[in-house]
């Protein structure tokens, strides 16, 4: 059974629904990547996920247990945490103070703790005092990752982490994910970036105008399934 | 062209015709109402007006004051200290309340700008007891402790005599009367004067910074601009109320005149009771607030703890007031700002 | 010398004005929230104290400890249930709401206290004074002054130092990735509205020792309170300290010069702070 699952998942902005029946799937250990354009509902799916918008209650299970009705800190508390787009850091929290607040929920003995963290991204330790976002963007978005591991979630949301960044930088991200992986999170990341969703993912989902196009493992779809999803059949 | 832009709509012709009947029989009252029902509908009036000014600061132009009763009092004073140290008769001296109202608006206005939100209108109210506690030190017009309108004065108001004797009133009854008629004046002028300001093309921006500030920036409109027109108007009218209430009163002090309570939170419950942001919540405001106040006056601070209480409720529940729920439910708008499209056909080619 | 001593008179009187003021400064960092019945609450709070001294037969000193608790929950459930709902865009639900609120406890205490004064009861210790050279200090004030470092010193460090303060910086940022975090800002409101009515309920203890009250002297508090916070600027609780101040010594320097104009140069040392300073003597950076 999957650890994760969402089931016909439907979102509205006011009168604007944003998805349309969305079915995904997280296995345990497993990394998942979803794609497409800007607008396809990636975001959306993630914020519905971790209950920032409200959905029916069936339509998101984790851990065999109807999660869809809970409120965002219930859902962290039971183990899901997300990296939000845009990094989301606290301005008037120091980089260590916003690793600590990861923890505030859900106080679980694991593998994450600050020196474990500071390990991951050794800038991190030397930039603890300073303001959060006194901090470069991928300094940043450590930070906002390190936040996230603080809980010992088992499953982590990362959404756009490369956002924004410099290509150099985006490769020290990711060098970081096979190590999360490792320490027995199971991931789902949202990316544009589609050469670094592949290398990373056991398997994708393509999203085009809130809903899933096309899914299957990274070596079983070819460039054109991956373009046509992405863009629509038309183009 | 057959296309009409209007505002109408069959329920606001209706409201015109009843409101005009309306007005007929509130200026013929005087030939056949007694003196009570008089000073009652006086009551009434003057505090129609101010809910309609606090509506206009709050409700449209998101001006949160809770220091209107430094225009009362100012304009009161200002009445007073015409007649009494200028010698001048009271009814053209409401005229100079308005005035006075006016012109401490300005400062006013100078220093609560510079606070936004919460803050502005604690800011107003602070202002309001710098004035008071100014006024209080005016020790011709009795200080602390206040003063009358000297009985000449009062006796030889201009009308007074006609209306005593076209009623056969005496002198006394004819001034309620004269007072009376002022209000449905100002009553009047200021329900068709506020209206008549948000059909105009300023009144539609002033809609827009309500809604949002930046956009309505955006597409042009001076925000800052409005908020002084805004400001500036309804301590006028304000003024102008407060000349007249003290004018009936005849006699005054810095804590009646600038209080918070008489002044700002009964004005601030009617608006909220009947419906901020319309024209027609302030006219069901101040009836409901007249109803509770005949029907509880008698239990003192019961009456306000209601009242206050019925205040959060009503944000809670209903944040639009009664006529919010009323029009949500019959689409009705007696004062219809919104301008629509009528007549024609809707078609994509024309002939 | 006599100004020497008006001056260190309205220092301490200061304290007095930044224990009304900490409270509402903590509520409007946190949410952004100015209530209108702080000064009304700061009134019940003495009443609160004066009931107990009067049922238990306990010293003043010791029915805050009662009172503390009391307080906290009422802050506590205020916020959770009625002003929670209120929170959001629109600045006038919270505005209206506690306005009523404001209205409706004044006269709920003067139905049940009536409108005469009333005083809680003083000591030895509380009329005591000590003399400092040429001046006499009362204790009262200069107990009063130090409780008002001690609330500051207080909630700096439970600010700074505290988890619960982590939380209620990171959700005054930003309170839905707060809730990513398992941020209740919901209860983390409640708490902070919990924790201004234990500082409001110190400032009911001094309120009531030093001079006499009665129902209907909360909106002037609310006002000093208010003062005090704009000039110290929004947020800074050092700054809400020397606000506080600048009023406590411009109504004594006021008073000493004509009895009648102690309040008013009060007000009107506000309102020139606010015309060279509009955003407060320390303002924060990111408001």
């Amino acid at each position: 059974m999957a650890l994760l699952q969402t089931q016909n998942l439907t979102a509205h902005y006011g009168d604007f629904q944003a998805l349309f029946g969305v079915d995904i799937e997280l296995g345990e250990a497993e990394t998942v990547a979803i794609i497409g354009a800007n607008g396809a509902g990636k975001t959306t799916l993630m914020r519905s996920i971790a209950g920032v918008l409200r959905n029916d209650a069936g339509a998101v299970s984790f851990d065999g247990v109807s999660i869809g009705a809970l409120t965002a800190d219930e859902i962290m508390a039971q183990g899901v945490a997300m990296v939000p787009e845009g990094r989301k850091l606290f301005p008037s929290l120091t980089v260590e103070e916003n690793l600590l607040i990861g923890t505030y929920g859900r106080k679980t003995a694991g593998h994450w703790t600050l020196d474990t963290v500071y390990d991951l991204f050794p800038i991190l330790a030397e930039r603890r005092h300073n303001p959060g976002t006194a901090l470069s963007g991928g300094q940043q978005q450590m930070v906002a990752i390190g936040r996230a591991l603080m809980s010992n979630p088992r499953v982590l949301l990362c959404d756009e982490i490369s956002l924004g960044l410099a290509p150099v930088v985006i490769k020290d991200i990711y060098k970081a994910i096979p190590q999360i992986k490792a320490a027995g999170a199971s991931m789902i990341v949202v990316e544009q970036d589609i050469a670094q969703a592949m290398a990373v993912a056991d398997r994708v989902y393509c999203m085009m105008e809130g809903r899933v196009t096309l899914s299957g493992t990274p070596d079983s779809l070819s460039r054109d399934d991956i373009h046509n999803a992405y863009f629509g059949a038309s183009h | 062209m057959a296309y009409k832009v209007t505002t109408q709509t069959p329920a606001s012709r209706i409201a015109a015709i009843v409101g005009a009947i309306a007005i007929v029989v509130l200026i013929a009252l005087p030939f056949f109402a007694g003196r009570g029902t008089i000073q009652d509908m006086f009551f009434i009036l003057t505090m129609l007006v101010l809910a309609q000014f606090w509506n206009l600061l709050a409700g449209y132009g998101g001006l949160v004051s809770i220091g209107q009763q430094a225009f009362v009092g100012m304009g009161a004073y200002a009445l007073f200290g015409a007649v009494i140290l200028w010698g001048l008769d009271p009814v053209p001296s409401i005229l100079l309340a308005g005035v006075a109202a006016l012109i401490i608006a300005v400062p006013t206005a100078f220093f609560a700008f510079r606070l936004s939100g919460a803050y502005f209108a604690i800011g107003t109210w602070v202002i309001a007891e710098v004035v008071r506690l100014l006024v209080a030190q005016w020790k011709t017009l009795g200080g602390g402790t206040g003063t009358s309108l000297p009985r000449s004065a009062t006796r030889d108001m201009w009308f007074v005599e006609m209306i005593e004797e076209a009623l056969g009133v005496r002198s006394a009854a004819a001034r309620d009367i004269l007072a009376y008629w002022l209000a449905l004046i100002l009553a009047i002028a200021t329900i068709g004067g506020i209206y008549w300001l948000l059909r105009t093309r300023r009144g539609l921006a002033l809609a827009a910074v309500r809604d949002n500030t930046e956009a309505a920036k955006s597409v042009g409109v001076d925000a800052g601009r409005m908020k002084w027109i805004v400001f500036l108007t309804s301590a006028f009218g304000t003024g102008l109320a407060g000349g007249l209430i003290y004018m009936q009163k005849a006699r005054i002090s810095p804590d009646a005149a600038f209080s918070v309570t008489d002044w700002t939170a009964y004005v601030i419950f009617i608006v909220v009771i009947g419906g901020i942001g319309t024209i027609e919540g302030p006219i069901i405001g101040v009836l409901v607030f007249f109803a509770l106040q005949s029907l509880l006056a008698d239990f003192g601070s019961w009456y306000l703890m209601t009242l206050g209480v019925l205040a959060i409720v009503i944000m809670l529940v209903a944040p639009r007031g009664l006529w919010g729920l009323l029009s949500e439910r019959t689409g009705l708008h007696l004062f219809p700002i919104r301008r629509r499209l009528t007549g024609g056909q809707l078609t994509t080619s024309e002939e | 010398m006599i100004w020497i001593d008006t001056i260190i008179q309205g220092i301490l009187l200061g304290g007095l004005y930044a224990l009304f003021a900490s409270g509402l400064s903590l509520v409007f960092g946190i949410m952004r929230l100015v209530n209108l019945a702080h000064g009304d609450l700061i009134v019940m709070g003495a009443y609160l104290i004066l009931v107990l001294v009067t049922l238990l037969g306990l010293s003043p000193f010791l029915a805050v400890f009662v009172a503390v608790p009391l307080m906290f929950a009422l802050g506590w459930f205020l916020q959770k249930f009625l002003l929670n709902r209120t929170l959001g865009e629109d600045i006038l639900p919270p505005l209206l709401v506690t306005f009523g609120l404001s209205i409706a406890l004044q006269n709920a205490l003067l139905e049940g206290f009536s409108a005469d004064s009333q005083r809680l009861p003083t000591n030895a210790l509380t009329t005591a004074s000590v003399d400092a050279g040429p001046i006499t200090l009362g204790v009262m004030p200069l107990l009063t002054f130090a409780s008002a470092v001690l609330v500051i010193v207080g909630l700096n460090q439970l600010f700074y130092r505290t988890e619960l303060g982590r939380a209620f910086r990171a959700t005054s940022d930003d309170a839905t990735t707060a809730s990513l975090m398992g941020i209740k800002p919901a209860n983390i409101f409640a708490t902070a509205t919990g924790i201004a009515l234990v500082i409001v309920t110190i400032a009911a203890l001094y309120l009531g020792l030093r001079a006499n009250f009665d129902p209907n002297i909360g909106p002037a508090r609310l006002i000093y309170a208010f003062e005090a916070v704009i000039i110290g600027g929004l947020g800074s609780l050092w700054g809400t300290l020397l606000g506080g101040i600048i009023i406590g010594v411009a109504q004594t320097v006021g008073a000493a010069i004509n009895p009648e104009w102690q309040i008013l140069a009060g007000h009107i040392a506000f309102l020139v702070v606010l015309l060279v300073r509009p955003r407060g003597l320390f303002p924060r950076a990111n408001d």
